[in-house]
Parts: structure tokens; C-alpha cells; sequence
């Protein structure tokens, strides 16, 4: 063990309790902290939160709901940060079931967001007595939040000594806070960073304690700037500790059924990984390859979907980097094991330039977001800026698509190196694109502006720099203020709507339909692909109520998954999430019951939105980049394609058009093909046309609830 | 290292050694929780337990496995979280788990199975490398 630490910590508020016991997944009890005035209670879990909400996104999303007001901004006092993991966190037996969700209003998009994340920060909450966590108020001076289970005390402390940055504090922390070796196990940390002091899209970090390199590693919730939030409220770290974690912490109400799914699931992956995925070796830096052969790799901003460099940065290289043969899962008995690190990676710039550091990942967003999108193509630098970002508390994906929008507009001449402060912002320049970064950590230069996001800076690049609105708002790649995740749209149109029409923002993990509308053809109707935006964004949510990880669901398959009615389902691994919800709670439910429990929260969620001001039919709009070629260059770069569809799809006869002209033909069938979409999509979630859940339909759901109501009726 | 060897013509399928391992760990007669399991049929009978191989080792998230001074792959109770990994990474199938049991179980080359055994088809070696499996 390091040596201890000492800091100078002063004890600002202090609360006793008696943890409560977990029970069939939960311990009945939520802590509420307000930072600002001290107060820190035990709230009731009602059977309303549990029967409707079910943990997770739900509690958190519930709890936002009752803490703030109509007017609620990101920055205001009463804007709050939930962190829960959900009745099925904290199980050991089954791959992927330690992730915790974070809730919050947005900087962003300045409405909910639902961020989730690994590490054993949600299920050693929860065995330290709560089922989630809120926090509320901002803190006068830099404060850390100590939940200490075994001692039955939470507290609110000054430690002026405690370091800001990830990778400083966590470490810090432990070795100060564990009393003996064992107690680093069962102690985790959730930081920021500087970096997320002073832009929008900053993450939280969630640590885990990794026995075999024997140090704390992080887990990133990445979306919606949660970091910025929690760094405005002045809060430097949370600390949970528990009672040591066994294979009956969470009580199951019956683990062998748990058990024989949990280990089935590890056989599973124990055969077929090294034939399909090899999650066990690269993670999902797998996926670059196969992007990229489908043309679906983030070049350059989004303009094209492959580059003949992306081999510089695809799974191989990555297996090559990462340690191999470690347990590598962000909670116990995940034998998926993705979350790998590079070891002993030594930083070439910044504030640590030429440490030894662990770098926790880069997974594929991160390849492709800060690599192949900014058309950087070498390793060294996309592990310093994954790096950097984690420590500076910035979500990587912000980043990547942002700094592309930025290297567009400073080839676009948008932006010249006067704009920039001296940085020659153009594709493929890694040095550049890390100083940026370490300028917002510093909140100088350029960075100041780049900080703000996608969405902003096109306001900035407008009203400052004199450039076309039209023109960025075309190529920057942002929805409701969040910035697109990594995958290329244009010739999927349910994949569109995948990232349109989301609760929080173009995001992923509602629904990947790429192969099945794209390669596939399984989604040829409107119909079809309405059917596909309702399931997949209902089942994929799901694991978000529960604590679990979705990869372990369709990273893995089994042998006959092909033979069956629904491959694109997992219908074998569908069946694992209903036994073991039924194992872990002593309900017993079918893949149905699933999907509505879900279905029920996420439109909740999307009244949420509407009630902050931004959940209606205007604001599921895409910008053009994800759905067709916006420039010239792009249409000429495959214009055997886009000729084609004019053809077939338009009844247009290319020939004789200038290249102008067919770039307008196209995008004006395009963009009524995704209005017809948003229809049949709303009618199949049975919304109105202006994107309103009906009342009838919240009543199904068993969330009419008179302030709910009230949201919808203003609008029909 | 220290391990159990398997004579299957000797064996007479008549589970002693079962009866005897689950007694032993357990105090009970369970041949679900028995670390050793006969199997096949009486005229071909073969023998699973473990073979202290070791590959559970390295995929342990808690380093509650390791290799013994006698080079027996053991399991420490204290630091194991019951996740069950080792069970399906066992190329042999050999860690098992019971819904009674907190944490999985696999042969510890105690020797009690073998001198239980009344046709010595079972007994303790010590051998360089692991035996192949069920031998």
C-alpha cells in the first residue's frame, strides 16, 4: 500500500445514519445532499418510484423532476446531479451489472440527460445504504462528499488540499480514505477535472479499485456535460464506502436462478469472444475496421465514412497497446471485460508531460470521435487526448465531433489562425487539437471557445467571426446541443431518426440500426423502421433502469442466434435480462414487461423535455451532414451512389445537372423522407404529430400524474 | 505440484469419493457438492475435477485465486465476490457453484476422495505439469 496522504480537511455538515438493508435490489432509501445549505437526509423510495420507475435513469429522472422548477436552469442551485445504479446493480453473477446512470439538466442541451457509467461508484452507494444519491445547491468554496457506510456518516468537507484533475484525486482520495488495504476495494470515487470547470460538455469519472495493476482506474459518464454541472456546483469529489462486496450483497430473492444465468453467460463468452468480438482483448475498438469498410467511419466531420489510414488505428493496433491477459471489467464478474488500459503510457505534453500513466482506454467513440473524425491517424495522440480528457473531466466524444466541426470551419476559411490564436486547426494536425485541449483546462485562448460546444460556437463563429449560419448549421454536428456520437447516417435513415428523435440528444445507446435498415434491408417501410425507433430505444433504455451494461446483451451472441425468428434481438440473451430481473427482484415479468417499464420512463422523459422547453417535433431536427452530402466535395466522393438514388429514388435524371443541382435534388427528398419518418415514428409511440405523448397514453403508462398532464395539455 | 490422478478401468462408479469430498467441505452427502464428479456410464466412467491447470488465475477480477507452495490452485473465501467467472472460464468445467454456497469450489488435492476409494482408482502425485484432464 502508498503511503498516506494527509489533508487538511474540515467537516462542513455532518449526518449519522443506520444503512439500511438491501433488499431484493433495493435498500428503500435515497440520500439527498445540498451542498449549498448543508441539509443532508434520507429520503423514502415509494412503491411509485419502484413499480414505475423502477432505479437507474428512473429514479434519477423522478427525483429531477420533484427538485426542480419549470424554469430550472443547468447552473441554478436547485439543478441537481442523481446518481443510481437500479435493483439489478450490484449483482456479481452476470456480465455488465455494475453501472450506475447520472441525471442532471444539461449545459448542453439544457434539458435532462441520462448519462451512464461503470465503476463501483453505484453499487457500493447503494451498499452503503442508498439506492441513489441527489445532489442539490452549490457549495461556497470546493467541497468533497464523504458517504461512509460502515461508519454510518456522510459528510460535507473542505479539502483544499485535494487536487482537482481524475487521476490525482482518486488516487489521492483512496489512499487517504482506506483504512486498510481491503478498504481500497470498497471505496470509490467520482471526480471532474479542470477541464470540465470550464466548458459544457464536461464528464464525471467513476473509479474502480483494479486489484491487478493495484490502483484506482476510471469509468467515464461522458454525455451532457454532468462534469460541468457537478464542477459548478463547486463539488470536487464524491467517496462511497461499503462493507466488503459479496455474491449475496445485493439479496437477491433467488441467486441460483441469478447464478445458473450469470454463468451460462461467462461460458458463453469463455467460447465464442475470440470467434466474434474479442471484446476480451480489444474492447470495442473492434469496430473501426468494420466501419470503415462499411463506410461508416466519421472521416473529417462526418463527410465521409472511410479513409485509407484508418488501419493505423483499428482493433489490432489497439490489442497491441492494451495489457493483455488482466480481468479487465469496470464491475466484478464481468467477463466481458472491455474496459482495457494502456499501461504505462508516457504523456508527451501538458501539465503531465513525460508521466507514467494508466490511460483507460480509448474505446471505439473515442478512436473515432478524436481520431478518424479529425483525421488523425496516430495512436500516441489519440492516448494523450483520451487521457487528457478523462483527467480533465471531458467527454471525448464532445470533443472529437467538436473539434472536427472546428477543423471543417478552419478549412472552410471560417477560421484562420487569427481566430484561432495561432493554431492551425486543420485536419489531421494532433498538435493543435491537443493544445486546444489543455487551453480549456487552462480557460485560455481559443479553448475558451471551443469549450462552449458544437451548438454555441456556431452562434460565436456567426455573430464574431461574420461566417454563414446556414453553412454551420449544416456541418456542425449537433442535435437538441449535443454533439453526435460516431457513426455515419447518411444512407440509413432509421439511424437518423436513431439520433434525432432521442430523448437527450444524438446519442447511440437508444437505437444502432445501421446494418439492419442499411446492409440488411429488414426495415424497408416507413413502418418497419417506426417499429425499430419504438423497440430498440425501449429495450436499449431498459438496462439504463436496472444497473446493467447493454454490451454483454449483443457483443456476445450465441451459435444459433442466427436461426432465430429475431437475430437482431438476442432473443436468448432477451430471456437472461427477464430471469434475472425476476431473480434479482422476486417479480416475475416477461420481455413485454420489460419494454414497458421502460417505455414508461422514457416518456416521462420526453415530457421532461417538453416541460424545460425543448421536446417538441422542432427540436427532433437533424442538421443536413447526418442525413446526405451537404457539399459538393462529398457528393463527387461517391457520386455513382447519390446518382443512383436520384435515379431510382427521386425519378431524376442526373445527367446534364450541375453537381449544385443534384446536391439540392437530394436533399430535398432526403429531408421529406425524414418528416415522413418522424410521423410514423411518433404515431407508433403515440405521440402526437408535434412529438406529444397523448394523454391516453401516459394514463397506460401509469404516469398521469396531474403535473405531467398538465405539460402534455399545453401542447395539443 | 501436488494432484489427483484417475484410473477409470479400475473404477467402479461406486461414489465414494463424491460422498466423501462433499462430507468433508460440507458436512453433507451431496454429489452437487462434490468437487470431484463421476460421470459417463459404469462401463465408461470418467472422472471431473481439477487438474491445477491454473487458468482460472488470471481471469479472478479479485485475485481471490492463486497457486499454493504445493502448487494447488486455491481459493481465498474473503476476497472472492462470488461472480462466478472462474466457473465458465474453467476450460474443464471443473469450478463448480451451489445455490447454498457463497463462493465456487473446485478440488483441493486433499487426498481424502483417494483413500476413500475401495478399487485405488484414485490418487494423490506430484507431477511437474498438470495431467491431462481426468487423468
Amino acid at each position: 500500500m502508498a503511503e498516506r496522504v494527509e489533508t487538511n480537511r474540515r467537516v462542513l455538515a455532518e449526518f449519522s445514519y443506520d444503512p439500511a438493508e438491501t433488499e431484493r435490489g433495493y435498500t428503500g432509501e435515497t440520500l439527498y445532499v445540498n451542498v449549498g445549505d448543508g441539509t443532508i437526509e434520507a429520503r423514502p423510495v415509494t412503491d411509485v418510484m419502484k413499480e414505475q420507475f423502477i432505479g437507474g435513469r428512473g429514479f434519477g429522472l423522478y427525483r429531477l423532476w420533484y427538485g426542480v422548477e419549470d424554469d430550472t436552469k443547468w447552473d441554478d442551485p436547485e439543478n441537481e446531479i442523481v446518481i443510481s445504479s437500479g435493483p439489478c446493480g450490484g449483482i456479481t453473477q452476470y456480465p455488465g451489472s455494475g453501472k450506475s446512470i447520472v441525471v442532471s439538466i444539461s449545459p448542453l442541451t439544457e434539458i435532462p440527460v441520462d448519462s451512464n457509467v461503470g465503476g463501483h461508484f453505484g453499487p457500493l452507494l447503494k451498499f452503503a445504504g442508498w439506492d441513489a444519491l441527489e445532489l442539490q445547491g452549490k457549495a461556497e468554496k470546493d467541497v468533497i462528499v464523504i458517504i461512509d457506510g460502515p461508519a454510518g456518516t456522510v459528510t460535507i468537507e473542505e479539502a483544499p488540499d485535494v487536487p482537482v484533475d481524475t487521476h490525482l484525486v482518486g488516487h489521492w482520495l483512496i489512499e487517504e480514505l482506506a483504512e486498510t488495504e481491503d478498504d481500497r476495494y470498497y471505496t470509490s470515487v467520482v471526480a471532474a477535472g479542470t477541464g470540465a470547470e470550464n466548458s459544457r460538455f464536461g464528464c464525471l469519472n467513476f473509479s474502480f479499485y483494479d486489484r491487478h495493476r493495484e490502483a484506482p482506474r476510471f469509468k467515464q459518464a461522458g454525455r451532457g456535460g454532468i462534469g460541468t454541472v457537478f464542477r459548478d456546483k463547486r463539488i470536487k469529489a464524491l467517496v462511497v464506502k461499503s462493507d466488503p462486496v459479496r455474491g449475496d450483497s445485493n439479496a437477491p430473492a433467488d441467486r441460483k436462478r441469478i447464478s445458473e444465468i450469470g454463468s451460462k453467460l461467462h461460458r458463453e463468452i469463455y467460447k465464442y469472444d475470440d470467434e466474434q468480438n474479442q471484446m476480451r482483448k480489444g474492447g470495442t475498438s473492434y469496430l473501426v475496421s468494420i466501419m470503415n469498410d462499411y463506410d461508416l467511419l466519421p472521416v473529417h466531420n462526418f463527410r465521409y465514412g472511410r479513409h485509407s489510414e484508418a488501419h493505423k488505428i483499428d482493433g489490432d493496433v489497439w490489442q497491441d497497446q492494451f495489457t493483455q491477459g488482466i480481468p479487465d471489467g469496470c464491475w466484478y464478474g464481468c467477463t466481458m471485460a472491455c474496459s482495457h488500459a494502456v499501461d504505462k503510457y508516457e504523456l508527451r505534453t501538458g501539465p503531465y508531460k513525460g508521466d507514467h500513466v494508466i490511460v483507460d482506454g480509448p474505446e471505439y467513440e473515442t478512436i473515432a470521435g478524436v481520431g478518424s473524425n479529425c483525421g488523425i491517424f496516430e495512436p500516441w495522440a489519440i492516448m494523450e487526448i483520451n487521457f487528457y480528457c478523462d483527467t480533465y473531466g471531458l467527454d471525448t466524444i464532445s470533443f472529437g465531433t467538436g473539434m472536427a466541426f472546428v477543423m471543417e470551419c478552419y478549412e472552410a476559411g471560417v477560421l484562420d489562425k487569427e481566430k484561432t490564436g495561432g493554431l492551425e486547426l486543420t485536419f489531421g494536425n494532433a498538435e493543435a487539437a491537443i493544445e486546444v485541449l489543455h487551453q480549456v483546462s487552462r480557460n485560455e485562448g481559443f479553448g475558451k471557445i471551443f469549450a462552449q460546444g458544437s451548438h454555441r460556437m456556431k452562434d460565436i463563429f456567426v455573430e464574431e467571426f461574420g461566417a454563414d449560419r446556414a453553412f454551420l448549421e449544416d456541418i456542425a454536428m449537433e442535435a437538441k446541443g449535443m454533439e453526435y456520437s460516431e457513426y455515419v447516417t447518411k444512407e440509413s435513415l432509421a439511424q437518423q431518426g436513431g439520433y434525432g428523435l432521442t430523448n437527450k440528444g444524438p446519442q447511440h445507446d437508444e437505437a444502432w440500426l445501421i446494418f439492419m435498415d442499411q446492409i440488411s434491408n429488414l426495415l424497408p417501410t416507413f413502418e418497419d423502421k417506426a417499429e425499430a425507433l419504438h423497440f430498440f430505444p425501449m429495450f436499449r433504455t431498459w438496462f439504463g433502469l436496472c444497473g446493467f451494461c447493454k454490451l454483454p446483451w449483443n457483443d456476445v451472441v450465441p451459435p444459433d442466434n442466427a436461426e432465430t425468428d429475431e437475430p437482431q434481438k438476442i432473443p436468448a440473451h432477451v430471456q437472461n435480462y427477464v430471469e434475472i430481473f425476476a431473480g434479482v427482484t422476486g417479480q416475475d415479468v416477461t420481455e413485454d414487461d420489460l419494454v414497458e417499464q421502460s417505455e414508461t420512463v422514457y416518456n416521462f422523459q420526453r415530457v421532461f423535455n417538453i416541460r424545460l422547453g425543448k421536446g417538441l417535433r422542432e427540436h427532433d431536427a437533424i442538421p443536413y451532414r447526418s442525413a446526405g452530402p451537404v457539399t459538393v466535395e462529398e457528393y463527387e466522393s461517391r457520386a455513382e451512389r447519390y446518382d443512383k438514388q436520384l435515379r431510382e429514388d427521386v425519378g431524376l435524371n442526373p445527367e446534364g445537372m450541375t453537381t449544385e443541382e443534384k446536391v439540392g435534388a437530394l436533399r430535398e427528398h432526403r429531408e421529406e423522407q425524414y418528416e415522413k419518418l418522424m410521423d410514423a415514428v411518433y404515431e407508433r409511440r403515440g405521440w402526437t404529430r408535434n412529438g406529444v405523448p397523448r394523454p391516453e397514453k401516459l394514463e397506460r403508462l401509469g404516469i398521469d400524474f396531474p403535473d405531467v398532464v398538465a405539460v402534455v395539455e399545453e401542447h395539443l | 505440484m501436488r494432484v489427483l490422478s484417475y484410473d477409470a478401468e479400475r473404477c467402479v462408479v461406486c461414489r465414494s469419493c463424491e460422498e466423501a469430498c462433499s462430507n468433508t467441505f460440507f458436512r453433507e452427502v451431496d454429489a452437487e457438492k462434490s468437487k470431484i464428479r463421476i460421470r459417463g456410464s459404469e462401463d465408461a466412467p470418467r472422472a471431473e475435477f481439477c487438474n491445477q491447470c491454473g487458468e482460472c488465475i488470471d481471469v479472478c477480477p479479485t485475485v481471490a485465486l492463486y497457486r499454493d507452495k504445493r502448487g494447488v490452485v486455491r481459493l481465498r473465501r474473503e476476497l472472492c465476490v462470488g461472480c462466478l467467472s472462474c466457473v465458465g472460464f474453467c476450460p474443464y468445467a471443473v469450478m463448480f457453484w451451489h445455490a447454498d454456497e457463497s463462493v465456487p469450489f473446485k478440488c483441493v488435492a486433499c487426498g481424502v476422495c483417494a483413500r476413500e476409494c475401495p478399487e485405488e482408482a484414485l490418487e494423490m502425485v506430484e507431477v511437474e505439469e498438470p495431467l491431462p484432464f481426468g487423468q
